[in-house]
């Protein structure tokens, strides 16, 4: 696109921690960097303080005394949220009801004084950046719920927002929509090239999205990372779980190997704890004749989930195994599996957590 | 018995009641109205003698004056009130919705005390001023009791119409720049304007019609309903009153639905 492309501002939150005045403790202190251009996503269950987060940037929440906010190393902390030129995208969309949609994407133009035939341009170009041609007269209320996704987006980054804020602006939808739209909003977000702060509970978006991921747990920060990091080298059994499917055992370890019902498993480094958690990704497991593979166990159940399909198999661990093998693999219940894992694969937690 | 012909029969007490209470009647005054020595141009009479018609402006010009005055106090009242949470905060809402059960009558008391020959302000203008200031007994007596009568029960509406805005809406015009006021009127008087109508049309049609404040405050304050009840009693002339009080609900629906389709029209062209 044109002169927003590759604009932005960094951004730097410096110990915000937010508790609201009924004592409600929402985010502990947290520091994070966010370079020009960058897009991040926040991650995390139901009430962990995305939104709380996301908001003490936008300018919509003060933080705890002795946080700050930076935009391009200026502090923000005090300036309100008119005055920040960030652009939003409400979960609700919060589009204007009295303005057609034209008038919606816009009005931030008015606003900034900018005269009518600019902005008519300014209009036309992001109602052909997010595919809403033809739509430009109607109503809120005549919108379908991706039309007034796209509204929102477009009306967020027509003011060219030094920072894109977005919560959650994909979960009202349903998953097949979700699924096209996530795939143009990522193509959207390179092409701008702006600074961006992603809020999702859907881990499937964050990978997909983000060039780093924040995963945030009860008003902490978990773990940062890229979705590489995050997903292959979780730091704890939370974010283990949380992103991705993951076989969490719990094992005594002797020279290496986890010591386990269905036989020994290498990991690659040769500890000596008393027990361990370790986490296993289901698809790192191949399934193999018994004898050429230390570990074994019986299939409980196959079932087909259309590009592969999962196994749960009993005996090997304490717990149920959970595989994804490809459809070419031949498995029926009640057989005896030999389980090849690469060291590699698996990876031990902090065994607190 | 079919499933039409039952909804009618339960249709029928609600069209007995209509008919008994509110079609007959109605129509007994329109043919009274008609009744007078001019016959039907006694209906003109309100636009054309001189001094129905000055009855008729000033009357108007007061319901207006009231129902604007109390919907900017209500409004800014009702947004405070349901925005902020403080201290004595129920006691104010309480008092401020006091009113709402008293008659005509006690309003008109009201101002008496507070603007009559031995009120409040009288009191306070002689002691700072040297001059008595006594408003009670004329049309400004009556304004002000008639914003004392509308207040509470516009604020009522305003609040709840306040309570159900979408703070989200505020929030988005906030991001995109919009300074306070801008936020109000591009976003929160919008969506306030159903409310204005529906609370506006009660301030309006009440202060056409309210008697009883008039009443008690003066018997030669100019409007309508004291203009009705000198030729209805003191001068017998029923069907110059019958004319005036058809002509008076005539005038009141038709500035009413003027607003409506005006405030309709204003709210989809604010797009
Ligand atoms: N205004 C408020 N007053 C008191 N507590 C609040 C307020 N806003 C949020 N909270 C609390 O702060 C915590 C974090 O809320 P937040 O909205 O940031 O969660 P979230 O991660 O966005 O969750 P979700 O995915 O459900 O939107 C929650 O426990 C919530 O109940
Ligand atoms: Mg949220």
């Amino acid at each position: 696109m044109n002169a927003s492309a590759g604009h932005g501002a960094s951004m730097r939150i410096e110990a915000c921690g937010k508790t609201f005045i009924d004592g409600t403790r929402a985010l502990e202190p947290a520091t994070l960097d966010i370079a020009r251009g960058e897009t991040l996503v926040l991650l995390g269950p139901s009430g962990c303080g995305k939104t709380t987060m996301l908001r003490i940037i936008a300018g919509l929440e003060l933080p705890d005394p002795g946080g700050k906010v930076l935009f391009d190393g200026k502090d923000m902390t005090s300036v309100p949220i008119e005055r920040r030129n960030v652009g939003m995208v409400f979960q609700s969309y919060a589009l204007f009801p009295n303005m057609s949609v034209a008038d919606n994407i816009g009005y931030g133009l008015k606003i900034r004084g900018v005269p009518a035939k600019e902005r008519a341009a300014r209009v036309a170009e992001l109602v052909a950046l997010t595919n809403i041609a033809g739509l430009e007269n109607r109503r809120i209320d005549q919108l379908s719920g991706g039309q007034r996704q796209r509204v929102a987006l477009a009306r967020a980054v027509a003011i060219r927002p030094g920072i894109l804020l977005l919560d959650e602006p994909l979960t009202a939808l349903d998953a097949a929509l979700r699924d096209r739209l996530r795939g143009e909003l990522n193509r959207l977000l390179r092409a701008l090239g702006i600074t961006t702060i992603y809020v999702t509970h859907d881990q499937a978006e964050a990978m997909e999205l983000g060039d780093r991921v924040v995963v945030m747990q009860k008003g902490t920060i978990a773990q940062i990372g890229t979705p590489r990091q995050i997903y292959f080298t979780p730091q704890s059994r939370f974010v283990a779980e949380f992103i991705g499917a993951a076989n969490i055992i719990e094992s005594p370890i002797e020279n290496g190997y986890l010591v386990l019902p269905g036989g020994r498993q290498a990991i690659g480094n040769d500890a000596n704890f008393p027990t361990a958690v370790a986490m296993i990704r289901p698809e790192t497991i191949r399934v193999v004749e018994t004898g050429s593979a230390p570990l074994s166990g019986v299939i409980d159940s196959v079932s087909f989930i259309g590009d592969r399909q999962r196994l749960v198999v009993s005996g090997a661990s304490s717990k149920l195994i959970t595989v994804d093998a490809p459809n070419t693999v031949q498995a029926k219940a009640g057989e005896r599996v030999g389980l090849l894992i690469s060291p590699e694969a698996v990876r031990l937690l902090p065994s607190e957590s | 018995m079919s499933h039409r012909s039952f909804v009618w029969l339960c249709l029928l007490p609600l069209a007995v009641v209509t008919a008994a209470f509110f079609l007959l009647p109605m129509a007994r005054l329109v043919v009274t109205g008609a009744e007078g020595p001019q016959g039907v141009a006694g209906y003109l009479a309100i636009l054309t003698e001189p001094r129905y018609r000055a009855t008729l402006i000033n009357t108007v010009a007061l319901a207006a004056a009231t129902t604007i005055v109390t919907l900017i106090v209500a409004t800014i009242a009702g947004m405070f009130l349901q925005r902020h949470r403080f201290p004595g905060r129920a006691v104010l809402i309480a008092m401020l919705t006091f009113p709402l059960a008293f008659p005509g009558v006690v309003i008109g008391f009201l101002i008496i005390l507070l603007a009559g020959r031995q009120g409040l302000i009288g009191d306070v203008s002689n002691r700072m001023l040297g001059e008595k200031l006594v408003f009670a007994y004329s049309i400004y007596g009556l304004f002000l009791g008639y914003l004392y009568f509308s207040i509470p029960r516009v604020i009522l509406t305003i609040m709840a119409a306040v309570q159900k805005l979408d703070v989200g809406l505020e929030e988005a015009a906030r991001s995109l720049g919009a300074s306070p006021w801008a936020v109000q009127r591009d976003v929160v008087l919008p969506a306030l304007a159903p409310a204005f109508v529906a609370s506006g049309a009660i301030a309006f049609a009440t202060a056409m019609g309210a008697f009883g404040t008039a009443f008690t405050l003066a018997t030669n304050i100019d409007v309508l309903p004291m203009l009705i009840y000198t030729e209805f009693t003191l001068a017998a002339n029923f069907s110059t009153s019958a004319a005036l009080s058809v002509g008076l609900g005539i005038i009141t629906w038709f500035i009413l639905a003027l607003a409506r389709s005006f405030s309709g029209s204003a709210v989809a062209a604010a797009g």
